[in-house]
């Protein structure tokens, strides 16, 4: 086989100074589907953004079917054939699937008006060459993640792609849609397509790729035929060390109910119930993992609970005091947490200093002010030994956070929300796109606290760690409990997909547990 | 942390110099005799203490209007109503100073405070269309300049205006509200000394207090500071009556330090110079001071040289138009800075391991 595509030497740094890519050589054959692999902040996302044109290397060359290129713009990148489905979905919602397939490349009537049967022509027949079945009527805004991830799959086609660049395409998918994503893929590199596939889960690799490189902090560690190589090998390569991302953990013991939710429900500005009727309790010591496709009322709910969002029907009771109607700040004197699922929006300030950022739910305290003056000192003091608790790598408290990668700065949040001695804590997301080193902490800590007697509810789309973690488990289909589970170690995988999907639904009686009932 | 300081700083001085190096071309373009004219700019506010006084003069009401926008700017609400507080306050100390008689010493400081309490009353209006209907407060703001404007006009010709007085004006101020002098053969006033007071309070308000921190992480990122539990209402709130007081006292200062009556009848100006005063300083309250003297000396050195000669004054609005939008251009330098920070980064690279540090 012969190489389509060759990177050289590629180095990029970020404003912010971060070595995302140094020295990266990679390269890839026709045909193949090659996997690119590192842990979360290696630099595949940026080594692949680069690859289409988004951002430009500070040294190094791309060589393309033989030729050195430039690619300075995406739009390049897509005129040479090349291709990329991102890690979060650039489609327009409100847009049928047709429109939304050829924007950019809108087929014209008389050269003026937009020819909307053309269009759909357009789509069915990628749709059939490649046989990615879609139905190009339907809009977007309905449509689950699988689907449009195929009609950003089919987007790239259409645009006439020889290699396809997928950007963690499992991370949002369930098992069954991840299955049949495999299936489509295989039958892509039959039809000749090459296929370059990011991910860390090592399972999938071995089952679909032919070769694989392996990313770990911005250096390439190696290319290997996926055949020659042992997943133990693999994650050795990726993180430098063994992993077991398995978490020790004993049984709970839960004590009372910390929290609970009776009948809530939110309506969004259309009136729709995003989140329906929903009622559990979660009691101390106890670990209640919320699984779910994201965007099924999950959101809603933790920003209810922590006051974000006012419920609109329904009650919240925390240690039995209702705070259906409390403030933040007053759920927060409650003893409760909060991680956020997005760090860069709501939990971090990001231009702010790492001590700033550290004390943003105490800095009114009265140890920490002494009249009107804040004392400064002492704030200083905790932020510095909040910083070696967590191991915060950093320069000092007067860092800014945006220097720091991902999985610290889910640190400076997570020692902010961890050390104001919690009864309660949402934690949504927790790990996301974080390392492995960052990942495994979290995690430990989060188990940690439960043993101290924290009551946790964990919402988060990764469903190694729902089932891990887990002692109690929930599922949420469109702002309903979908299913419930007393034991979330005896949760099989396929079925807990079955639930998210909405294939299947636990009839109420058989949900009782969720109430204690 | 110091990086970006250098770094800002190097920006500051670069749009200094060109907008200086645009004025000298100007100059040397429309005059006969550009040496003199230079001179006479560079230097003239240095020929002599009464010229120097006139730079302090005019830097003591920019500090104020300066610290009254970093307050707000520095909370990310770009409420422009430092010029219509700056004015109710020199009203609401003429007001005083002539409905009530107190003693010396304690009569300017309740007429100060009044100035105040005019100006924050003033944006508090702003402030509370914000804060409640989320009406945007930059238009609001402006609207209320003029509102101000007017309402101080009617007060003064309705309560306060001498009949006597050959133009509009107001009663003569009574001997005891006034400012002293502070420096002989200048008419520097004791206003330099409450400027200076203010810079060191707000500073103190801004870094050293609760308050000031959750102002400051509202101006970061108000989502951040949402779901920390910062009651984000009341810093849009206070932040701006708190730019409005300092307006506010800013006007009652100037008005008692500098002036023997109330002779404004149109806006002076202050509030859009401390703009300019606030976006050079960075916000930076302590930087305040120095960027108010630096823009008084350019415009007591522009008005020194288009006395004597062809040059006129207006080239300091050139100048400061071009320094702002150098200061404010995020893209200048940012070529020289990304290669600062690669050539920093690969030169220590440890390279065992394969390991970048990242962070
Ligand atoms: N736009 C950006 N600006 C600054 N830093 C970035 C940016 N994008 C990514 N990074 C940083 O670069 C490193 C590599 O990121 P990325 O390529 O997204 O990794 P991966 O896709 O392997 O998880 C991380 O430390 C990340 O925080
Ligand atoms: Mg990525």
């Amino acid at each position: 086989m012969d190489e389509i595509l060759s990177m050289k030497g590629i180095t990029k740094v970020y404003p912010n100074g971060i070595v995302a890519n140094k020295e990266v050589d990679f390269s890839v054959q026709k045909g193949e589907i090659h996997a690119i692999m590192g842990e979360n902040g290696a630099g595949k996302s940026t080594l692949m953004k680069i690859l289409f044109g988004m951002e430009q290397p500070e040294e190094g060359e791309i060589h393309y079917k033989g030729k050195k290129v430039t690619l300075n713009s995406p739009s390049v990148a897509i005129d040479y054939g090349i291709g990329m489905v991102h890690q979060h979905f650039m489609l327009v919602p409100s847009l049928t699937v047709a429109e939304n397939m050829v924007l950019g490349i809108e087929p014209k009537r008389n050269n003026v008006f937009f020819d909307f049967d053309k269009a759909v022509r357009m789509v069915e027949e990628v749709s059939k060459t490649y046989n990615l079945d879609i139905d190009p009527n339907a809009v977007v805004l309905d449509l689950a993640v699988g689907k449009k991830q195929k009609i950003e799959i089919l987007k790239a086609l259409l645009r006439g792609a020889e290699i396809l660049i997928l950007d963690e395409p499992t991370a949002v998918l369930t098992p069954q849609e991840t299955k049949e994503l495999f299936e489509e893929l295989i039958n892509l590199k039959n039809k000749g397509l090459t296929i370059i596939f990011i991910s860390h889960k090592l399972k999938e690799i071995k089952q679909i790729t032919d070769r694989l490189t392996i990313l770990r902090n911005g250096r390439s560690m190696g290319v290997y035929d996926t055949k020659d190589i042992s997943e133990q090998e693999i994650s050795r390569l990726m993180v430098g060390r063994d992993v077991i991302l398995t978490v020790n953990k004993t049984d709970a013991i839960p004590g009372d109910t910390v929290l609970k939710i009776e009948d809530l429900s939110f309506y969004d500005k259309g009136n729709k119930p995003v989140v329906k009727d929903l009622s559990f309790r979660l009691r101390k010591g106890e670990i209640l993992g919320i699984a779910g496709v994201e965007g099924n009322g999950q959101g809603e709910l933790v920003e209810m609970i922590t006051g974000l969002k006012k419920a609109s029907k329904g009650k919240i009771f925390i240690n039995d005091q209702e705070a259906t109607k409390l403030s933040v700040k007053n759920i927060r004197n409650l003893k409760t947490s909060h991680i956020p699922e997005d760090r860069m929006v709501y939990g971090v300030a990001a231009e702010g200093t790492i001590g700033e950022n550290l004390i943003s739910d105490r800095y009114d305290y009265p140890v920490y002010n002494t009249g009107l003056i804040q004392r400064v000192k002492d704030l200083v003091q905790k932020s510095n030994e909040l910083i070696d608790d967590y191991s915060i790598k950093c320069d000092g408290h007067t860092q800014q956070v945006n220097m720091l990668s991902g999985g610290n700065i889910q640190k400076v949040v997570v020692a902010r929300e961890f050390s104001s001695d919690p009864e309660l804590i949402i934690a949504d997301q927790p790990t996301r796109g974080i390392d492995v080193g960052s990942t495994e902490f979290i995690r430990n800590k989060l188990v940690e606290l439960r043993d101290e007697g924290t009551a946790i509810l964990l919402v988060s789309a990764d469903l190694n760690e729902v089932m891990e973690l887990s002692d109690s488990l929930m599922v949420m289909y469109e702002g309903e409990m979908a299913a419930y589970f007393e034991d979330a170690s005896k949760v099989d995988e396929m079925e807990l997909g079955m639930y998210m999907l909405g294939l299947k639904k636990m009839e109420v009686k058989e949900m009782g547990g969720a109430l204690g009932e | 942390m110091n990086k970006k300081i250098l770094f800002e700083a190097m920006r500051t001085l670069v749009a200094i110099g060109v907008a200086l190096l645009l004025a000298f071309i100007i100059i040397f373009t429309v005059s006969e005799d550009p040496g003199y004219a230079l001179q006479r700019f560079l230097l003239g506010p240095l020929s002599s203490l009464r010229n120097f006084g006139n730079v302090l003069e005019m830097a003591i009401p920019l500090v104020f209007t300066g610290l009254a926008i970093s307050v707000m700017f520095t909370a990310k609400q770009f409420n422009l109503g430092a010029e219509g507080g700056f004015f109710i306050g020199a009203v609401g100390a003429t007001a005083l100073a002539l409905s009530f008689e107190l003693p010396p010493i304690i009569m300017p400081i309740v007429a100060i405070l009044c100035g105040g309490i005019a100006g924050g009353l003033g944006n508090a209006i702003p402030a509370l269309l914000k804060s409640k209907l989320d009406a945007s407060e930059l238009v609001s703001s402006l609207m209320m300049n003029y509102i101000l404007f007017w309402l101080g006009i009617f007060i003064i010709n309705n309560y306060f205006r001498d009949a006597q007085a050959g133009a509009m004006a107001s009663h003569r101020l009574p001997e005891q509200v006034k400012l002293i002098r502070v420096l002989e053969g200048t008419r520097v006033h004791f206003g330099i000394f409450i400027a200076l007071l203010m810079v060191i309070l707000v500073y103190l308000f801004l870094y050293r207090s609760r308050w000031g921190y959750a102002l400051r992480m509202v101006g970061l990122n108000i989502r951040f500071a949402e779901y920390s539990g910062i009651n984000t209402k009341s810093v849009v709130l206070y932040s701006q009556i708190i730019g409005g007081i300092i307006a506010g006292m800013g006007g009652a200062v100037e008005l008692l330090g500098m002036y023997t009556r109330f002779t404004w009848f149109q806006l002076p100006g202050y509030g859009w110079d401390g703009i300019i005063v606030a976006i050079m300083a960075r916000n930076n309250p302590l930087l305040i001071p120095v960027f108010a003297f630096f823009l008084g000396y350019l415009r007591i050195g522009a008005d020194l040289m288009s006395r004597v000669t062809d040059v006129p004054s207006e080239v300091v609005a050139i100048i400061q138009g071009i320094m702002i939008m150098l200061v404010t251009a995020e893209r200048l330098l940012a070529g020289w800075r990304h290669r600062m920070i690669v050539k920093e980064k690969m030169q220590n690279q440890p390279i065992d391991e394969g390991g970048v540090q990242n962070g």
